[in-house]
């Protein structure tokens, strides 16, 4: 569904990811772990158009990502979950769904998705007329998720879904994901919460120094005696 | 005492308090434009009362010389003025929206002498009056009130009404509100944010348009009119809280009121130093604003 080839991409003149190719196939669930400033950001980033990448190729479903406007990345059927979620802390938690939605050719659903994201999530329901400011952290990371949902996406990339939460709340997030993978959503998430996302998804890279170093089943990495050791401390 | 009294109690306050919120109409829909600009692009427009005067340029233009009727004259000038506030952004604003503060002050600065200088050039510097009277109402022997003003008001109170349906209801009017909350991440939405910016400098304009056909009706035009209620816009904005506009529709209401009873128990001029002193006092204890978000 979705293919990086040979992507180089920086910030200005520091280049933060080197000649990086990975594919995400339909139904799946891929991660990307690594370290800190390994550039998994970035890749988020570039995937969506936040910022632009020197040189490779990007394909969403077989059209050309990279040479599609920034703003027309959403209506090809990704949707980003930004690094620290992001919200519109001054607007309600509606508004902010409807924000998700803001194409002309997505507003004939807004209420058909937005019940969606509401039984999903029957807490954003409650807090609805609620500004997204005053939610508690994991209730924002619900209400990201939605926003991103509203759009009926085809494939949700989520960066750093985990970052600055509870592990309590953690783990709830990382059940949300298993549900919506659940209803079949394609999903490509950068973690560094590592032995957590490698237990729900399919597949997972590792990310180092901006390149891609191991690729391999979930299964296998969990098991890999390298992983355990630079990533769970073992 | 006895006479300060009386002077409280008369009718004559009553319609000093009237002509305040009057007043305050119209200065409520000149920070609103303004506001509205810098809430979502986060650029001052000094030369803002100067694109007001190129629209009672416009208007007088159109309604003497072209002998247009004063309504369609008036939608002209909305129309002029909102081109131009498109155009201020697509040539000059859109290029410095990364450079310091600074600089993007000093660009529409020079935007408020090239219009002066423009409107030198093209109209001279004679003072020209609309030459229309909408005369007043009278709401009893002693208590007249200006047609002008009272249409001011209510234009400016539809606008107000208008405006935030618009901001409220509409997913034009969501985005310009989440924009201000955070640029970068609306890319994300599918919003082309180039658009969004030239939609907002537009309607900043059109407001303007809007603003200079009531005050046509008050004042002749001149080149040099845009400095003498800039400063009072700019000061209404501020003392509101930057970019918030139901703040700057309260400060237009506290500044007029001000200026009225100020000039009913002294001069007139004795109001505008009240409510500059006012200002600086409230700046003093809440530089950010009156009505400045709490964030």
């Amino acid at each position: 569904m979705l293919t990086l080839k040979h992507v180089n991409a920086g910030y200005g003149d520091f280049q933060a990811l080197f000649d990086v190719s990975l594919e995400v196939k339909a139904g799946e669930a891929v991660a990307v772990i690594g370290p800190n400033g390994a550039g998994k950001t970035t890749l988020m980033r570039v995937i969506s158009g936040l910022i632009p990448a020197m040189v490779g190729e990007i394909e969403m479903e077989g059209v050309s990502v990279l040479e599609a406007q920034p703003y027309e990345i959403v209506g090809m059927g990704i949707a980003h979950v930004p690094e620290n979620r992001r919200l519109f802390p001054r607007m309600t938690v509606e508004d902010n769904l409807r924000m998700g939605c803001f194409l002309p050719k997505f507003r004939a659903r807004f209420e058909e998705r937005k019940s969606v994201v509401y039984e999903l999530f029957p807490r954003m329901l409650e807090r609805r007329n609620q500004m997204a400011g005053t939610l508690s952290g994991g209730e924002q990371q619900m209400c990201a998720i939605g926003r991103a949902l509203m759009s009926d996406p085809k494939i949700l990339i989520m960066d750093e879904p985990s970052a600055g939460l509870a592990p309590v709340i953690v783990q709830q997030v990382f059940e949300l994901i298993e549900r919506i993978r659940g209803e079949g959503l394609t999903v490509l998430i950068v973690e560094q919460n590592v032995r957590q996302v490698l237990r729900i998804v399919d597949r997972a890279y590792v990310l180092e120094s901006g390149s891609l170093r191991v690729e391999g089943t979930a299964e296998e990495l969990l098991q890999s005696a390298e992983i355990q050791k630079a990533f769970m401390g073992m | 005492m006895a006479e300060f009294t009386e002077a409280l109690f008369s009718v004559f306050f009553v319609e000093t308090l009237i002509n305040g919120l009057l007043l305050g109409g119209v200065l409520a829909l000149l920070s609103l434009g303004l506001n509205l600009i810098f809430g979502v692009i986060d650029v001052v427009w000094i030369c803002y009362a100067e694109i007001i005067m190129l629209g009672m340029y416009t208007i007088f233009y159109l309604h003497v010389d072209g002998g247009l009727p004063l309504i369609v004259a008036a939608a002209g000038g909305v129309g002029v003025t909102a081109v131009l506030g498109w155009l201020t952004h697509r040539l000059v604003i859109g290029y410095l929206l990364q450079a310091p503060p600074i600089n993007q002050l000093l660009a529409t600065g020079g935007l408020l002498f090239f219009f002066q200088g423009l409107a030198m050039v093209a109209f001279g510097i004679e003072f020209r009056n609309l030459g229309v009277s909408l005369g007043s109402l009278a709401l009893s022997e002693d208590i007249y009130l200006s047609w002008t003003r009272l249409l001011s008001f209510a234009i400016a109170g539809v606008v107000v009404v208008v405006l935030y349906l618009f901001l409220a209801r509409s997913y034009l009017g969501a985005a310009i509100r989440a924009i201000s909350q955070d640029r970068e991440i609306m890319v994300l939405m599918g919003v082309n944010t180039k658009k969004l910016y030239l939609l907002t400098s537009a309607i900043g304009g059109g407001l303007a348009g809007l603003a200079a056909a009531l005050l046509v009706l008050q004042y002749d035009v001149h080149p040099f009119i845009g400095l003498s209620f800039g400063p009072i816009t700019f000061m209404v904005c501020v003392m509101g809280g930057l970019g918030n506009m139901v703040g700057g529709f309260l400060a237009a209401f506290i500044f007029s009121e001000l200026i009225t009873i100020g000039g009913y128990f002294a001069e007139l001029e004795w109001g505008y130093v009240l409510a500059f002193g006012f200002f600086i006092a409230a700046m003093f204890v809440r530089p950010e604003g009156l009505f400045a978000r709490k964030s």
